[in-house]
């Protein structure tokens, strides 16, 4: 979980010091890669398995044997919506080029 | 032993994390990036959460390098029209 | 020269801040309430085997319908924002060599059988109607991407795209009349335990949303792949 931690921390320095428009977008997606890591790692107990009932011993006994299933529900969401705002801060970066001509934000500063 | 791998896992994923902020080569960071990925999927496989595992190794390491790819396409196609032109 | 250092103050009080959440948690040694009461009612009353899938399509099925209207949102926003404005000289674009070309046609129908087998049975194996739909999604891109003089149909796309949408949601409907309530899936009949046809409306639910989402990420995929 540590490492979900760190990961959001470089994420969010590379994201505010870095100019060219395409490296913030990277930077945005280890953030929530970061963040998922973290939600992933509060569910999960030690020495149990999966949340899937496969067999008989485990359906009896499910609520003893098994690893936190809410998280992961969430996270399964999460991704999917992180993929469609990265595509879609990508189309804004494509379309700027286009206008500007240019991929670097410091171009963009300075309107009055 | 577990815990070995964990450590060797993160610490893989920090060092392509560092290197995708910092390298002038924008496909090279684009490709850290889907590395990160791939490394946090493994770890949600040690996690004990499956799921998640399917779905981040098909749109973290899949999709998403993939959409960056095609941006960048565009983009350096457009450069090359403004160049010629 | 400001800004730098006052980046890096905020870095490291965020970095204590986790760093007292982080020994600030112990360990944990037994599940939640709720998640208790979901893991044993999953089997149960619901009939699946896969407790992550019933808790996405029916116990959180809002939270669901929510994501595929984002799904929806971000795919329209983005075929909006790439419309050709003006004819652009066409680009070549480079063939796939041969070995490329014949690869990817004798292994297309191979995916998409993966990804509807994935989605199917989404309440017995680790899987679901996300992970089938982005399966295939990614096995037409390689289709559309090794053969130049193929393309999509965009009409075609789009109306199985608000054809599932729609079945989807009349599907939650059709919950809220014949059973407890929205998405609910006890209006099928529940068969035995552990086999294909079990587990009432489930596998019905997640089959639109996998067809939903495979037919939304081709979208974005040929807007963003369209010469200039």
């Amino acid at each position: 979980m540590a490492i979900g931690f760190i990961l959001i921390l470089i994420g969010i320095w590379g994201m505010v010091t870095q100019n060219n428009i395409i490296k913030i977008i990277i930077g945005f997606s280890i953030i929530d890669t970061g963040i998922h890591i973290v939600m992933v790692g509060t569910g999960y107990i030690k020495n149990r398995t999966a949340p899937i009932l496969d067999s008989e011993a485990l359906r009896q006994n499910a609520a003893a044997l098994t690893v936190d299933p809410v998280p992961s529900a969430l996270v399964l969401t999460a991704i999917v919506i992180g993929l469609a705002v990265t595509a879609l801060m990508l189309t804004y970066a494509v379309r700027l080029h286009v206008k500007t001509g240019s991929l670097s934000i410091d171009n963009l500063k300075d309107q009055a | 032993m577990i815990v070995l791998l964990v450590l060797f896992l993160g610490s893989i994923s920090l060092v392509a994390a560092l290197f995708a902020i910092h390298t002038k080569s924008l496909l090279s960071a684009v490709i850290s990036s889907g590395v990160v990925s791939l490394v946090a999927s493994i770890l949600y496989i040690v996690l004990h959460a499956p799921d998640v595992a399917m779905t981040e190794a098909a749109i973290g390491s899949g999709l998403t390098t993939v959409v960056f790819l095609l941006a960048l396409r565009k983009i350096r196609s457009a450069r090359k029209e403004d160049h010629r032109g | 020269m400001a800004k730098r250092v006052i980046l890096l103050l905020l870095l490291c009080g965020l970095a204590v801040l986790f760093y007292k959440t982080l020994t600030g948690m112990g360990p944990t040694l037994t599940l939640a309430p709720m998640s208790q009461q979901m893991v044993t009612d999953a089997p149960q009353t619901l009939g699946s085997q896969n407790v992550i899938t019933a808790i996405v399509v029916t116990m959180r099925g809002l939270d669901t319908l929510g994501e595929v209207a984002v799904l929806f949102i971000a795919a329209a926003g983005i075929g909006f924002l790439l419309r050709k404005e003006h004819e652009h000289r066409r680009e070549m674009r480079r063939d796939g060599s041969e070995i490329l070309k014949t690869g990817a046609r004798l292994l297309l129908p191979l995916i998409i059988l993966f990804g509807c087998y994935i989605f199917t049975h989404g309440h017995l194996t680790p899987g679901g109607g996300f992970q089938g739909g982005v399966v295939i999604a990614s096995g037409i891109l390689l289709f559309i991407l090794s053969d130049v003089s193929r393309s999509v149909n965009h009409s075609l796309l789009s109306i199985s795209e608000s054809l599932s949408g729609f079945g989807y949601a009349a599907l939650g409907i059709a919950g809220f009349f014949l059973a407890a309530g929205f998405l609910d899936n006890r209006f099928l009949p529940m068969g035995t335990f552990g086999s294909l046809f079990s587990a009432g409306a489930i596998p019905v639910i997640y089959s639109f949303i996998g067809v939903k989402v495979g037919c939304e990420l081709t979208g974005i995929f040929t807007s963003m792949q369209e010469d200039a």
